[in-house]
């Protein structure tokens, strides 16, 4: 495709650019002939300043050379390569062909590496050091910037060491939410619960319910209420995998346990948009990385520390999209 | 018509010196502080007004456009009207270009640590300030080319045409590329979209070291290493050539920082080719300014100025030979966003623009302030080692660092995935991080030797005023047969 919208950007920064090249060597070229007399250099004539004046040495013949050459190169690069407009260059060189050949030999070497991968199961890969090796160096490019290095998790990333899991932890739901990943929200649900006073003791509330220092009497106040946040996190609190709703019995936080924190939560939601403080969302990956690569990755995962045993497939959790 | 002054407009001229070495010393108290940051990232309590991102555009702005600015108005308005054998063409207009540029200046050290930032490097101040810079700017210009017109001498000196074209070109740069579209008294948003910014952008960036810091510093140095070695330029042909293909060919060398880019493949090439057509023509400045010297090579021995000056071009020359190097793709594809693109910059800021100002304003301040030489000499020369080895220690590490990171960044294993995380690649850079900002704190404390020697020199005199020589001296066409140098052989 051309990077102009008519032939004439073509021509003009063809004949533009040649010019500019052909007339640096003609500029040197005019100026080398007018040399000067042999034998010792002499002043030029003008004085400025009381003593300010100039040689007329001729240009070193060495720094004419490099100049020359510098422009021959020119020359000889712009014919190999596009640079003339829409002149392609004998070449047929492109930045875009360029990546698609490395990417494609890329491919064509490591592919057979990873194939073998495909055809065993996340819980066997897990227990592989040889896999895991590959896992790890996966993880720490693609994961470890918001799990961290560790995968100890951050403030609105999950942990992924310990047993407590937003969507799941058998080796097929950890698949899935790398391929397709997770956009859990939580709605603002500020007047629904009573505006601040509400809230405030909602989060007393939910701080009761792992065990947390709370006023009793604001928690009691909000019990009732409960039942709107109950549509996804339970009557009990546990949390539904189906939608990632967390459990809140369990001293676990995404986020914090510090009272103004879940207050933060219940008033304003959490949204996915990941430009937005307080917000987070787990990015698909199957444009990004091949089946193998996730599937190593899930072995990974799993074999930190929290996986949970593989069930059967009709049991499985649906992931938010299901896997290819 | 009034009546025709008797004294240069060394006012101005002082003004300027002095900040010059002020604000040097702002400008690098503040890139100690971000080198430091880099080491212990909490160093400023997390207070966003210090934080990393905010201090560097301060940075860059305080040493490019308030210590170099300064410098280049400095010298510009001291070498045209010796050169000239005349006033400037407005006292006031001048006046006006030094308030105004320092208002600009401080208005930056507001703004920037604010966040108030339109994104563009080098270019970052918000629109009211691109409003003042530019009103500043065109009467810098009709300050500076006024003075040459009304000029007393029939040739123009070659210094001369370098600042000239550094005036017009800043000009238009700047103009071209702050155009925006204001949203509120302190927000605006480019008029360029997508690629064309960043290409105007680069276009800018690059010509502002093109023009800002290497035409105008060229100026700086035909005047001053001439002066100081007290011998002829060595070849007025170099100069014509050097001078027409550097300013030319350097317009087309900005599409070299955005290889690899979304920028279409035949505007990077035509910036790398032009950029290894610009090599010649770069060094053509320098021969001119170190070849001045030959037949009196001994006074580098015992004339730390001259160190200064000839230094300059050395890590001039070193620079504009690194610089095209980098803009090979294939160098490029190794060395972009990492230290070494820093160290390059450092070579050519620290070695290049701030050591031939400094030895500018050696030569300048005593004979703005009525004396023969500075309060120390010896002062100079421990500014100079000093500065020259922090340097060196700077450009080294980056060096290192630039490539350790670059190899870091593209090692794969054998199974095609990256050897080492990015975080590795910071964690391997701590050491060399560290020894910059020991070159760093060590050029800084040049400065503050500078700033000493500074005031003791315009204690002991006072502020100067040199005559204009009554006749002119330089009838066309007449070789001037004393030559000999301004103090001793």
């Amino acid at each position: 495709m051309s990077d102009f919208t008519s032939n004439f950007w073509h021509w003009y920064v063809a004949i533009i650019s040649l010019v500019s090249i052909v007339g640096c060597g003609v500029l040197l070229w005019v100026q080398s002939k007018a040399r000067a007399p042999k034998g010792k250099a002499e002043l030029h004539g003008h004085v400025w300043d009381d003593d300010l004046t100039e040689y007329n040495n001729p240009m070193p013949s060495w720094w004419m050379w490099l100049f020359y050459l510098t422009i021959v190169f020119a020359l000889g690069y712009l014919v190999v390569y596009p640079g003339l407009g829409n002149f392609a260059g004998t070449f047929k060189w492109t930045s875009a062909n360029e990546y698609e050949a490395e990417m494609q030999q890329a491919n064509a070497q490591y592919a057979p590496l990873f194939e073998k991968y495909l055809k065993v199961d996340i819980v066997t890969l897990s227990k592989d050091r040889e896999a895991n090796a590959v896992g790890q160096r996966l993880f720490l490019n693609s994961c470890a910037q918001c799990h961290g290095s560790d995968a100890g998790g951050a403030k609105g990333f999950p942990n992924l060491r310990d047993k407590d899991w937003l969507y799941g932890g058998d080796p097929a739901t950890i698949e899935a939410s790398i391929t397709n990943g997770r956009n859990g929200v939580m709605p603002a649900l500020g007047a629904a619960i009573g505006g601040e006073q509400g809230v405030k003791e909602m989060a007393e509330y939910v701080r009761s319910l792992s065990g947390l220092k709370h006023d009793a009497a604001m928690a009691a106040a909000a019990k009732p209420k409960f039942a709107i946040c109950g549509a996804c996190h339970g009557a009990d609190g546990k949390g539904n995998q189906q939608v990632g709703a967390p459990n809140l019995t369990d001293d676990i936080w995404l986020y914090s346990s510090a009272a103004e924190e879940i207050a933060n939560t219940i008033t304003n939601g959490r949204g996915t948009n990941q430009l937005v403080p307080g917000q987070s969302a787990m990015p698909a990956h199957k444009d990004k990385l091949e089946p193998a690569k996730i599937r190593l990755l899930a072995a990974y995962v799993y074999s930190l520390g929290g996986g949970m045993p593989a069930v059967a497939a009709a049991e499985a959790p649906p992931a938010t999209a299901p896997p290819k | 018509m009034q009546a025709e002054a008797t004294t240069y407009n060394y006012k101005v001229v002082r003004q300027f010196a002095i900040m010059t070495v002020v604000w040097g010393i702002v400008g690098m108290l503040v890139g100690v502080i971000i080198a430091a940051q880099l080491i212990w990232p909490d160093l400023t309590f997390g207070i966003p007004w210090l934080s990393y991102g905010r201090l560097r555009p301060l940075h860059t702005n305080a040493v490019v456009f308030a210590f170099g600015g300064s410098g280049l108005f400095a010298a510009s308005y001291y070498v045209v009207q010796r050169t000239c054998q005349v006033r400037l063409f407005s006292d006031g207009l001048a006046a006006f270009t030094f308030w105004g540029w320092t208002l600009v200046i401080i208005l930056a050290a507001i703004t920037l640590p604010l966040g108030i930032n339109t994104s563009k490097e080098y270019a970052e101040l918000e629109w009211p300030i691109d409003i003042l810079i530019a009103v500043v700017w065109v009467s810098y210009a009709v300050v500076f080319f006024g003075t040459l017109v009304k000029r007393k001498v029939p040739h123009i000196y070659v210094a001369n045409w370098f600042f000239g074209a550094f005036i017009l070109t800043v000009a238009l740069l700047h103009i071209v590329n702050s155009a925006e579209i204001p949203a509120s008294f302190w927000k605006s948003y480019s008029a360029y979209a997508g690629v064309q910014d960043a290409m105007v952008q680069w276009w800018y960036g690059h010509n502002a070291v093109g023009f800002f810091l290497t035409a105008g510093f060229l100026g700086i140095m035909y005047y001053f290493v001439p002066k100081q070695a007290g011998r002829p330029v060595y070849s007025y042909r170099l100069s014509v050539v050097h001078f027409w293909a550097l300013i030319f060919t350097y317009m087309w060398a900005g599409p070299h920082h955005l290889h690899y880019t979304a920028l279409p493949d035949w505007a990077q090439s035509l910036g790398m080719v032009f950029s290894l057509i610009l090599l010649a023509p770069s060094w053509g400045g320098m021969i001119n300014g170190i070849m001045t010297l030959s037949g009196a090579w001994h006074k580098l021995r015992d004339d730390p100025v001259l160190k200064f000056l000839i230094v300059s071009l050395s890590f001039y020359g070193m620079a504009t030979f690194e610089g095209p190097m980098m803009s090979i793709k294939t160098v490029n594809a190794l060395s972009h966003y990492t230290d070494w693109t820093i160290g390059h910059v450092h070579a050519g800021a620290l070695g290049w623009v701030a050591f031939v100002t400094i030895g500018a304003m050696y030569y300048l301040i005593p004979r703005l302030w009525g004396r023969a030489e500075m309060y120390s000499i010896r002062l100079i020369t421990l500014h100079f080692w000093i500065a020259t080895l922090g340097i060196v220690l700077y450009i080294a590490s980056m060096w290192i660092a630039g490539v350790m990171q670059g190899l870091m960044w593209r090692a794969v294993n054998n199974d095609g995935t990256l050897t080492y995380t990015f975080v590795e690649s910071v964690k391997a850079s701590y050491p060399y991080w560290t020894i910059r900002l020991i070159g760093g704190t060590m050029f800084f404390s040049g400065m503050l030797i500078m700033a000493y020697n500074v005031w003791k020199t315009a204690r002991m005199g006072k502020p100067y005023d040199a005559p204009i020589p009554a006749v002119d001296q330089n009838p066309h066409g007449a070789v001037v047969g004393n030559l000999a140098p301004a103090h001793g052989v």
